[in-house]
């Protein structure tokens, strides 16, 4: 009821949260571009980004090719079009399967202490392995695919994940709230369900902003040093790889999937810490 | 009349540290003795005060038999069934008939849940009512307690301290339990208010032939809603006794000392204050013999070597002191 008295108008609500939190928006249109470009791939790149044209090697970018050619002369604005597409997937696809798991791992460690004492060494243990190092070992037994790098990030980000909801679900577990549930007879998947997992979304929407950036550079790391996906797929980290050895007579290989990679990474943070500035309670209270 | 809850030598223990570094460095682990060997059993109907100072364990009583502490020792028989050993399987059609109402009523409601849904969640829970006529149950509820049934579908940000504390009520009251553990339920909030909510806890145990068992720090609240009081010194009960019996003859040191401190109209009151010097000892390591000599007036040399029992002082009053007695306190 108050609802409807408060609201305003969707357009007035958007010139608040720009006046308040322009940082939301900013990141958000960056991503928003970033999406754009990695759907409409096909129809924005124009040329093919596997075709071979030797008389292009190393063409400087110019009116033909916006970002020039690469060892091959293959077109670098094509392939770094297609290479958001695998940026993307990998941010998106760590950040939802990290999060799923590290959400499972950390509601059961939270909340049975049994299981805590199994689950955090482990965890532990996975957070003692650097995450690139665990990703290439990963990688390595599995081969390597698109599939598989997701699944190896994603392994890697777990723990943080895990920690970060076991730290919000052992506070909320002393609530009285949580506590008057349990009195009441509420079985232990409706206090999850009802008490626990809504005031845990808040961090973990955060959580999944960064575990988004960190995925797109450790995937960019990962095809740098030749773990990641195949050469033949484009992503920003193989073509930089490709283009290292190169870089005094040719560094616009490099630039430009560069840019993209910050230009992603960077709106993905913004957007985090915008979120974060509207979730925090010490900012709620000062409206 | 029945008892609705025995509490036989309760102990609750916590152990702090012993981790696998003290371990390896053979650091033992501490125990904390926060209620060591509680007793005591409120008939249907009755209500019995539980008092201390911070940190005496006497929410403790209430959590462990709450089952939201595993007791270390003791039985907890709610209505002849055993709940202290019960499996958590077995403890749920139990919880039906004990409820708890907590002191932070800004702390006990889902600030993402509207309070019908806090109220209705036992009710549901134990299959009472459904839909239209869970509705129906929650709206009067609310009434009962002073609440419009209109309000049901709102937040719990937009009531008062004293409204939440009644729709907290209201959550404990759905399930008709036979007894509700009153956790300091007044202590958070407002004198005037405070007045309220005990005249209305009061109004519905003569409603509904509730026993509580209400956990306070303040000797005037308990005083009113009261039909007996314990007092409980670091995790022992010191002493019991029907409340007209404990406010006009006092026969513990510490209860004397503690009715002292009740703020009084009478202007000579204060003269006649006893004073205790030092904390509360930390229970972690208690005194020998008796807990309360170290801050005791009247402390001799028996009281560091024997701990003095629990015994019959007059009909229906228990004290635990060597030198327990009706007359004025007396410093030696």
């Amino acid at each position: 009821m108050s609802a409807a008295a408060v609201s305003l108008s969707p357009r007035a609500g958007l010139v608040r949260l720009w006046q308040r939190h322009p940082n939301i928006i900013i990141g958000a249109a960056m991503v928003g571009f970033a999406l754009f470009v990695a759907i409409a791939a096909p129809w924005l790149a124009g040329a093919d980004p596997q075709t071979i044209a030797p008389f292009n090697r190393l063409e400087a970018p110019g009116a033909d090719f916006w970002f020039g050619g690469d060892l091959v002369g293959r077109d670098v604005f094509s392939r770094t079009i297609y290479g958001a597409r695998i940026s993307l997937a990998v941010g998106l696809g760590v950040a939802v399967g990290g999060i799923t798991l590290g959400l499972v791992v950390g509601l059961m460690s939270g909340f049975v202490r049994w299981v805590d004492q199994i689950l955090m060494r482990i965890m532990d243990g996975l957070m003692a392995i650097p995450s690139i190092l665990l990703a290439v070992a990963l990688i390595s037994l599995t081969g390597a695919s698109l599939k598989n790098v997701i699944i190896a990030i994603s392994i890697a980000e777990i723990p943080r994940v895990a920690r970060l909801v076991r730290s919000v679900v052992l506070s909320l577990k002393e609530r009285p709230y949580v506590e008057a549930a349990i009195t009441s007879g509420t079985p232990f998947i409706l206090i999850l369900w009802r008490h626990v997992l809504p005031n845990t979304l808040a961090p973990l929407l955060i959580q999944g902003t960064y575990i988004f950036a960190s995925a797109i550079l450790t995937e960019a790391i990962l095809s740098f040093i030749g773990a990641g996906t195949p050469p033949s797929t484009p992503s920003w980290g193989n073509i930089i790889a490709e283009g290292r050895t190169v870089f005094s007579i040719a560094p616009h290989i490099v630039l430009f999937p560069g840019l993209a990679l910050s230009f992603t990474v960077l709106g993905v943070n913004l957007l985090g810490d915008g979120l974060r500035d509207i979730f925090d309670p010490r900012y709620v209270s000062r409206k | 009349m029945t008892n609705i809850l025995r509490v036989g030598d309760l102990v609750k223990h916590f152990t702090i540290g012993g981790g696998v570094l003290d371990r390896v460095f053979g650091k033992p682990a501490k125990v904390i003795r926060a209620v060591d060997g509680v007793s005591f059993d409120i008939s249907a109907g009755e209500t019995l005060g539980l008092v201390g100072e911070s940190g005496c364990g006497k929410s403790t009583v209430g959590r462990s038999i709450l089952r939201l502490h595993e007791p270390t020792a003791g039985s907890i028989m709610l209505d002849g069934r055993e709940v202290s050993k019960a499996s958590q399987h077995a403890l749920r059609p139990l919880r039906q008939h004990l409820q708890v109402v907590f002191q932070d009523p800004f702390a006990s409601l889902n600030p993402r849940r509207t309070v019908g849904q806090s109220v209705a969640e036992p009710i549901a829970n134990f299959g009472l009512a459904k839909d239209a006529e869970l509705r129906a149950e929650v709206e009067s509820l609310f009434v009962r307690v002073g609440l419009r049934g209109d309000q049901i579908d709102r937040y719990p940000h937009e009531f008062s301290g004293g409204q939440r504390q009644r729709i907290g009520i209201a959550r404990a009251l759905g399930t008709k339990p036979k007894l509700i553990i009153l956790d300091e339920p007044v202590s958070a909030l407002d004198v005037s208010v405070q007045a309220q909510v005990i005249n209305l806890l009061v109004d519905l145990q003569q409603e509904f032939g509730l026993a509580y068992l209400f956990i306070a720090h303040d000797l005037a609240v308990v005083q009113h809603i009261s039909a007996r009081v314990a007092v409980m010194y670091l995790g022992r009960i010191v002493e019991i006794a029907d409340k007209k019996s404990l406010f006009e003859k006092p026969h513990h040191p510490y209860t004397k000392a503690l009715l002292s401190a009740v703020p009084s109209i009478d202007p000579d009151a204060a003269s006649k204050r006893i004073v205790l010097s030092g904390d509360i000892p930390s229970p972690a390591n208690p005194p020998s013999g008796c807990r309360f000599r170290t801050r005791c007036p009247i402390a001799q040399a028996i009281c560091a070597e024997q701990e003095p029992p629990l015994q019959s002082q007059a009909a229906g009053h228990d004290a635990a002191c060597h030198f327990a007695g009706p007359g004025p306190l007396l410093a030696s």
